[in-house]
């Protein structure tokens, strides 16, 4: 671990403060994406990589990775100073997130030298932006029968099959790809293998899928008789259902290691306060009514709760019944609550609920109403909320399996 | 983003907490609280006196006065340890009345009271009226002053814990027209003054106090000045310490609802494994776990202006949330059971209702809240 100056990093945050500040662009004159599962077209696409690129460039991303591999060689602690400075100054969100966040700390984690050399820094730089190929139409949550092949031909694999849900998917120049190298094992998890897989080869089409939003975020990949190299296979044949689990720690946020910066800008409560101070009803200020005081309050409690519960975590003491308790909860605390706050806001615009965005009566372009839309892709995605809720039953409280 | 509180751990708190875990396990096994149900008491006189031994009753009074010279960030993990194990005794009503002093009491009331309350002699604040209202400043009871220099006091108090073993009751009252503070010895009281409450908790021994004619020196008053200062703190520092007890039980509620879970079968399966039941357990468990978090914040930031208010009336809006709904679900997961006296979740049920009723539940603190935050 290194030790960090105070000085040093107070330095760090006041370059990264003053650099956002003159580096954010808030309103390109079009609707960016709040997520990185709501990039829809061309224009958003190109200006946030372009904004990923530069941020890079800057030094304000992956701050914390080896140099080695294209990052900044520096404690953790800078990150997250650059990362605060980023939301400060309401930077638009990463691009490039399956890489920044999950195929980047897992290389670091379990990759081998070539991957880490091939591969990283074109991550941070965003000139390889990475999709994810796990789900697939007849398996979703249940992950590990998944059937797409892997047949091996010499220096190559075959893959053939079918992955849904691939967020970037018309972008990505490389996937994480779980596929079955065996189909005869005793147990499924056993059959399946995990690669690093090029996406713009012959074989790989990608079809867009349309959100219940209207707009295009993801896709369906198909894999005919497509072949990729062998060297893209991450561990051992059969050893993929162990490296799609890590996988699933950086994604829910349960391990650290991810690169920095956000791949989401959630309304969080604060804002909805902001939002109900500005609405009215019946002719009075909406907080007025005793009953919508007392759920907005239960939101700031909420956030506030989940603000303490990660600094808790570094607290061993007081996280010794289950120290593995918060990390396995927290995706289904967060996302829960952000469907709930988005549809709360959307009640608190009375009557101009029922607009939405191109409208221009509706209250903040109609923001409300399609991050209600868009937060289910957080409570379905990564692992519904009912898988979420066995995990933590089953691994934090010991309960029978479902 | 204003500031609502955050974790701060100290060393005394670590110690206390290890403590205090096996040593509220040890002495108080569910077989035990259930004993004392029954008893007069209410409480072990051992093991009382253990835990003046051990220095919990003087945690948060100063070094100077006979105490640790700490603050309730550290009695906070003793609190959440006895509730956790149904724990009975006098402790949170003594420190209370300690509390009181220390923030409020004169010279000569510290130096009399404070190193006897140390070593373990209970006390308890006398607070709530019959008006059952939860704001600390409404007072109705009276201190008239007589002639001699004594003071004669009126009215009635209701849900004082404690007060059948308190050597001292610190009392609200109305003193020319301002809200005071007094504190009455046990010899002060007459014969009759105290009548045991049938409460919902039964671990919990509560009296109705009567000061009709309760005649006590000028010299028991607390510090005038500080009357209002010292009433927002025995308010904001009861509802810290309720808090404290309140997520210790909710912990022990869920174990004790998960353990059936792991070993009921019904229909071939264990109930467990069933997500009509695993999932509502899963939300207790979020819920425990965010309550839990506030309790941290609010101890540590207790003593800050503004933002202590605001994270304690938090942590007990939480703690009243996950210990409500961990409790309801405990007794109806556990079936037939559960609709037992036998079944522990009754237990933990009574506890948490009797805390949201004490210095207010959490529609009461959120609505302080909307009035701190908005």
């Amino acid at each position: 671990m290194q030790t960090v100056d105070p000085k040093d990093l107070a330095a760090f945050e006041a370059d990264a403060d003053a650099w956002f500040k003159e580096n954010v662009v808030r309103d390109p004159g079009f609707m960016l994406p709040l997520t990185f599962m709501e990039v829809g077209t061309d224009q958003q696409f190109h200006f946030l990589r372009d904004w990923q690129n530069k941020v890079y460039d800057a030094g304000y991303l992956g701050a914390a990775w080896p140099k080695a591999y294209g990052g900044g060689g520096l404690p953790q602690d800078f990150q997250n100073a650059a990362t605060r400075a980023m939301r400060r100054h309401h930077g638009p969100i990463m691009l490039n997130a399956i890489g920044l966040n999950w195929t980047g700390p897992l290389l670091l984690d379990m990759g081998s030298e070539a991957h880490k050399m091939a591969h990283l820094k074109g991550i941070l730089s965003a000139e390889d932006i990475w999709c994810q190929g796990f789900s697939e139409p007849g398996n979703g949550s249940d992950l590990g029968n998944a059937q797409t092949r892997a047949v091996r031909d010499g220096d190559h694999y075959v893959i053939n099959g079918s992955k849904i849900w691939t967020t970037l998917g018309r972008y990505a120049k490389y996937m994480i790809l779980l596929a079955r190298t065996d189909t005869d094992t005793p147990k499924k998890y056993d059959g399946l293998s995990f690669f690093l897989a090029p996406m713009k080869i012959p074989g790989v089409e990608t079809n867009p899928i349309r959100k219940l939003t209207g707009e295009h975020g993801f896709t369906q990949t198909f894999f005919t008789d497509a072949r990729i190299p062998a060297t893209g296979l991450m561990g051992v044949e059969g050893g993929g259902w162990k490296v799609a689990m890590r996988t699933l720690e950086f994604e829910r946020g349960a391990r650290g290691g991810q690169a920095g910066g956000y791949v989401a800008v959630g309304s969080n409560a604060f804002d909805v306060l902001d939002l109900a101070k500005r609405m009215t009803r019946s002719g009075k200020p909406v907080l007025d009514d005793p009953a919508v005081a007392d759920q907005m309050v239960d939101f700031l409690m909420e956030i506030q709760a989940m603000n303490l519960n990660g600094q808790r975590t570094q607290v061993p003491n007081l996280i010794a019944d289950h120290p593995q308790g918060i990390p396995l909860a927290s995706k289904l605390m967060g996302t829960e609550m952000s469907r709930r706050l988005n549809e709360f806001a959307i009640r608190l615009t009375g009557a101009r609920g029922a607009y939405y965005v191109g409208e221009a009566a509706a209250v903040d372009q109609g923001i409300w109403a399609r991050a209600y839309l868009n937060s289910f892709s957080a409570t379905i995605g990564g692992g519904t909320s009912q898988i979420q809720a066995n995990i933590v039953g089953e691994h934090v409280l010991g309960l029978p399996k479902s | 983003m204003q500031d609502l509180g955050r974790i701060g751990f100290s060393e005394d708190q670590a110690a206390l907490l290890d403590v205090a875990t096996d040593f509220c396990l040890q002495r108080s096994p569910v077989s035990t609280v259930r004993r004392l149900i029954e008893d007069e008491l209410g409480h072990d006189p051992a093991v009382w006196t253990e835990m003046g031994e051990l220095g919990w009753l003087g945690i948060a009074i100063p070094e100077d006065f006979g105490g640790s010279g700490l603050s309730l960030a550290e009695v906070v993990p003793v609190v959440e340890q006895m509730g956790r194990r149904l724990m009975i005794g006098p402790l949170i009503s003594t420190t209370l009345a300690a509390q009181a002093l220390v923030v409020g009491g004169t010279e000569a009331q510290k130096r009399n009271v404070l190193p006897r309350l140390a070593e373990g002699v209970a006390a308890t604040v006398a607070l709530a009226e019959p008006d059952f209202d939860w704001e600390p400043d409404t007072v109705s009871c009276q201190a008239l002053e007589t002639e001699g220099g004594q003071l004669v006091l009126r009215g009635q108090k209701v849900l004082v814990c404690d007060a059948g073993i308190a050597q001292w009751i610190v009392a609200s009252v109305l003193y020319r027209n301002a809200p005071a503070m007094v504190l009455i010895p046990r010899s002060a009281l007459p014969e009759g003054a105290l009548r045991r409450e049938t409460v919902i908790d039964e671990t919990r021994r509560s009296f109705a106090l009567n000061l009709d004619g309760v005649s006590v020196s000028k010299d028991d008053l607390l510090d005038l000045d500080l009357a209002a200062t010292t009433l927002t703190h025995l308010h904001l520092a009861a509802n810290l310490l309720g808090a404290a007890d309140m997520i210790g039980g909710t912990q022990a509620c869920i174990d004790y609802t998960v353990d059936y879970l792991k070993t009921r079968t019904q229909f071939g399966k264990l109930i467990g494994s069933y997500q009509a039941l695993k999932h509502p357990t899963v939300d207790a468990y979020c819920r425990y776990e965010q309550a839990r978090s506030h309790l941290y914040a609010a101890a540590h930031c207790f003593g800050e202006q503004g933002v202590g208010e605001i994270a304690v009336r938090m942590a007990k809006a939480a703690a009243d949330g996950a210990y409500s709904f961990a409790s309801d679900r405990a007794i109806q997961f556990h079936g037939g059971f559960g609709f037992t006296y036998d079944c522990d979740a009754q237990l933990y049920r009574r506890r948490a209702i009797w805390h949201a009723a004490n210095y207010g539940d959490a529609s009461f603190h959120k609505a302080k809240l909307a009035k701190l935050l908005f």
